[in-house]
């Protein structure tokens, strides 16, 4: 099955290569989408045994895999008919460079080798480029040069972290492995200064796909540039992926018995995403820059609520759906809005919810989701992460997490209420809502709101059997 | 068998300090190739003939030292480009700060707990020494075509100390990341011609419409 999810989209991609017909390639997206989220949810229910191998499930794996197919379902709809708008740039490269990047996540996500989980996270990272590219102007040739560079560079640094792992193994005295299971096993022999060396490096380098501030410095460009499908789908996917990615190192430093060690950097640079973010965010007059920066600040909050531990790790794993979600629907949303104005900019886009009326609506609630407002699930998870972290006796941090909180709830408000609401300007383009444009983000918008009212027991229960994973010592 | 690794890895040195000095690009890709050539020998000449072994060596060689330059050189003849003009920094002061780093990373790698049958070998600074000079080229430099050799060096570096852990590495991983590798290229290939194309320059410093 584990397989399958993974080589089925490949299948898909070689057929996307040879058909010639337009319409048909995009609706392979939403077949492989269908076929994978069936699967994912399959590998919910009836978990596979565990057995060493190179590929396998856990809690931690499962809860990344549902979220990112749950995304790709949804985007893939709205692919089809965002593809069949732009003949004009075609999608000869789209569809297969999207259905490589699908392939590439599974295999990221259900990685048991530090290597294969390297090596897919770096094909998600030369996937994604032609698709940031989409658009063949100059601002998406420079966002696509920087995004590959820096991220290239950021990833070359985590296989050097991986490397400092499987020497510490060499220290220790047995044999080198740079298998999941194994590591964990042998985690007390590990030789520490050159594990915690590897871990700094995994953060940097995974940090920097992540985009955890300082390293942050390709995203807005990037989400900026890129079609809002690709934005969704790097903003909810990839961004998780890279966190995944992260909490791996940390379960081996836990397994090392250094998890304390682990959390503080975690802690530091979830606290700088948050600050930089709500900087960059005030008098932001780009609404596709401003969801960058507001996903560097989610991207801070996750990592902040792994710093902190217990049950602010819980609120972190929740936060990660609701993140990925709603980031979704903004992305999508903000896709319509730019083709109806053919612009993002504040100057000339104006009264997005009267011109637009579906897609300006679900922005405009999308908007009040992420900042956590009640009673969409970004608030549920923010609030226990909140809790948690005063139940640590973190008050400073508490403190300081609401009070970004809140410049970051005006600064973003101003720049999305002045383009949804207000004086409508009446584009030139005859651009109306059409149903695959909105049902999607749609669709998102309603799971996040029914999180924040209730967490069905079988997810809850996948939530605990994470924060277990990652909190076991030995 | 030592005597022939550490030769190849001072050779990895001095070809670190030639990338950073030299203004000619394409003695720069040479220079790299030749770096990578190097480095493919190492998995034989410290681990000995095995298959894993050999096949490194050879997929690294076809690689790093045949089709990556091979690539870069032919980006380089349609757009037509010889030198690197007006670095960030100027070549003097790159190579006193290239031998500054490496000389700190002798020093660095000595103080590390390394285990004993790697101590006093040239591996690790030699990993290290060309680590930096990859960063330094990155940084320092404003064509797009330099920034892609330091990002090649940056990667030689990493491979010297994986061959190192040859053992955890499994065959098949250490081929995706060559093949990585080589998609990476590529896809950077395809962008700086699309840079040349729009901007008719592959100066990096005109990409800067997108900033706060």
């Amino acid at each position: 099955m584990l397989g399958t999810l993974i080589i089925f989209p490949l299948l898909l991609t070689v057929v996307a290569l040879v058909i010639p017909w337009y319409q048909g390639r995009s609706w392979l997206l939403p077949m492989a989408g269908g076929v994978h989220l069936l699967g994912s949810v399959w590998l919910w229910l009836e978990p596979p045994a565990a057995h060493g191998g190179w590929l396998g499930m856990d809690a931690l794996s499962t809860l990344v895999l549902l979220v990112t197919s749950l995304l790709f379902f949804a985007c893939s709809w709205y692919a089809v008919d965002y593809l069949s708008l732009r003949r004009d740039r075609g999608n000869r490269v789209m569809v297969p460079c999207l259905l490589v990047f699908l392939s590439a996540m599974t295999l990221a996500v259900t990685a048991r080798h530090l290597g294969v989980m390297w090596f897919a996270v770096e094909t998600t990272t030369i996937a994604s480029a032609p698709l940031i590219y989409y658009n063949h102007n100059r601002l998406s040739i420079e966002a696509t040069w920087k995004y590959l560079l820096i991220c290239s560079v950021g990833i070359a640094l985590a296989m050097l972290g991986i490397l400092f792992i499987a020497y510490s193994a060499l220290g220790g005295g047995i044999p080198v492995s740079l298998q999941l299971d194994s590591l964990l096993a042998d985690g007390p022999t590990l030789v520490r200064p050159w594990l915690h060396a590897g871990f700094v490096f995994l953060l940097v380098g995974f940090g920097t796909k992540m985009g955890l501030a300082p390293l942050h410095t390709w995203k807005p460009d990037a989400y900026g540039e890129a079609p809002g499908m690709v934005g969704a789908l790097l903003a909810g996917g990839l961004t998780s992926v890279a966190f995944l990615a992260i909490l791996r190192g940390a379960q081996i430093m836990a397994a090392a018995g250094d998890l304390e060690l682990a959390r503080r950097p975690l802690l530091a640079l979830g606290i700088l995403s948050l600050v930089l973010a709500a900087i960059c965010m005030v008098r932001q007059p780009d609404i596709k820059r401003i969801l960058a920066y507001s996903s560097v600040e989610h991207m801070g909050i996750l990592a902040l609520g792994v710093g902190i531990g217990g049950l602010a790790t819980f609120g972190a794993l929740l936060h990660l759906i609701n993140n990925a979600l709603t980031k979704g629907c903004l992305f999508l949303s903000v896709g319509n809005i730019q083709r109806a104005y053919a612009s993002k900019h504040l100057t000339e886009v104006r009264g997005a919810a009267s011109t637009l009326p579906l897609s300006g609506g679900i922005f405009l609630a999308g908007f009040l989701a992420i900042t956590g407002s009640p009673p969409f699930g970004p608030f549920l998870s923010e609030f226990t992460i909140l809790r948690g972290i005063f139940g640590a006796d973190q008050v400073g941090v508490g403190v300081t997490f609401l009070l970004f909180l809140a410049v970051i709830f005006i600064a973003m408000g101003k720049t999305v209420l002045g383009a949804t609401l207000g004086e409508s300007i009446e584009p030139e383009k005859q651009f109306r809502d059409r149903l695959l444009l909105v049902a999607p983000p749609l669709v998102m918008l309603l799971i996040v709101l029914i999180l924040g009212l209730y967490i069905p027991p079988s997810l809850r229960e996948l939530l605990q059997d994470a924060v277990l994973l990652l909190e076991k010592q030995p | 068998m030592y005597g022939l690794s550490n030769l190849c890895l001072l050779l990895v040195i001095l070809v670190n300090f030639f990338a950073l000095g030299s203004a000619r690009l394409v003695a720069c890709i040479r220079a790299v190739a030749l770096q990578g050539a190097m480095l493919a020998l190492l998995p034989v000449v410290s681990h000995g003939f095995s298959g894993h072994a050999l096949m490194l060596s050879v997929s690294a060689l076809i690689l790093k030292g045949v089709f990556i330059p091979w690539l870069l050189l032919r980006a380089i003849r349609e757009v037509r480009i010889r030198r690197e003009v007006e670095p960030l920094i100027g070549y003097v002061p790159t190579l006193i700060l290239g031998a500054l780093l490496t000389a700190g990373a002798f020093i660095f790698a000595d103080s590390l707990p390394l285990v004993d049958e790697h101590r006093g070998g040239l591996f690790i600074p030699t990993a290290l020494a060309t680590l930096f000079a990859g960063f330094l080229l990155l940084m320092t430099r404003r064509k797009a075509i330099t920034q892609v050799l330091g990002y090649l060096m940056l990667e030689n570096g990493i491979f010297i100390f994986a061959v190192l852990l040859s053992e955890a590495l499994p065959l098949m991983v250490e081929g995706g990341v060559l093949l990585d590798l080589l998609v990476g290229v590529f896809v950077m290939g395809i962008v700086m011609h699309q840079i040349n194309r729009e901007f008719s320059t592959l100066n990096t410093e005109r990409l800067s419409a997108l900033k706060e």
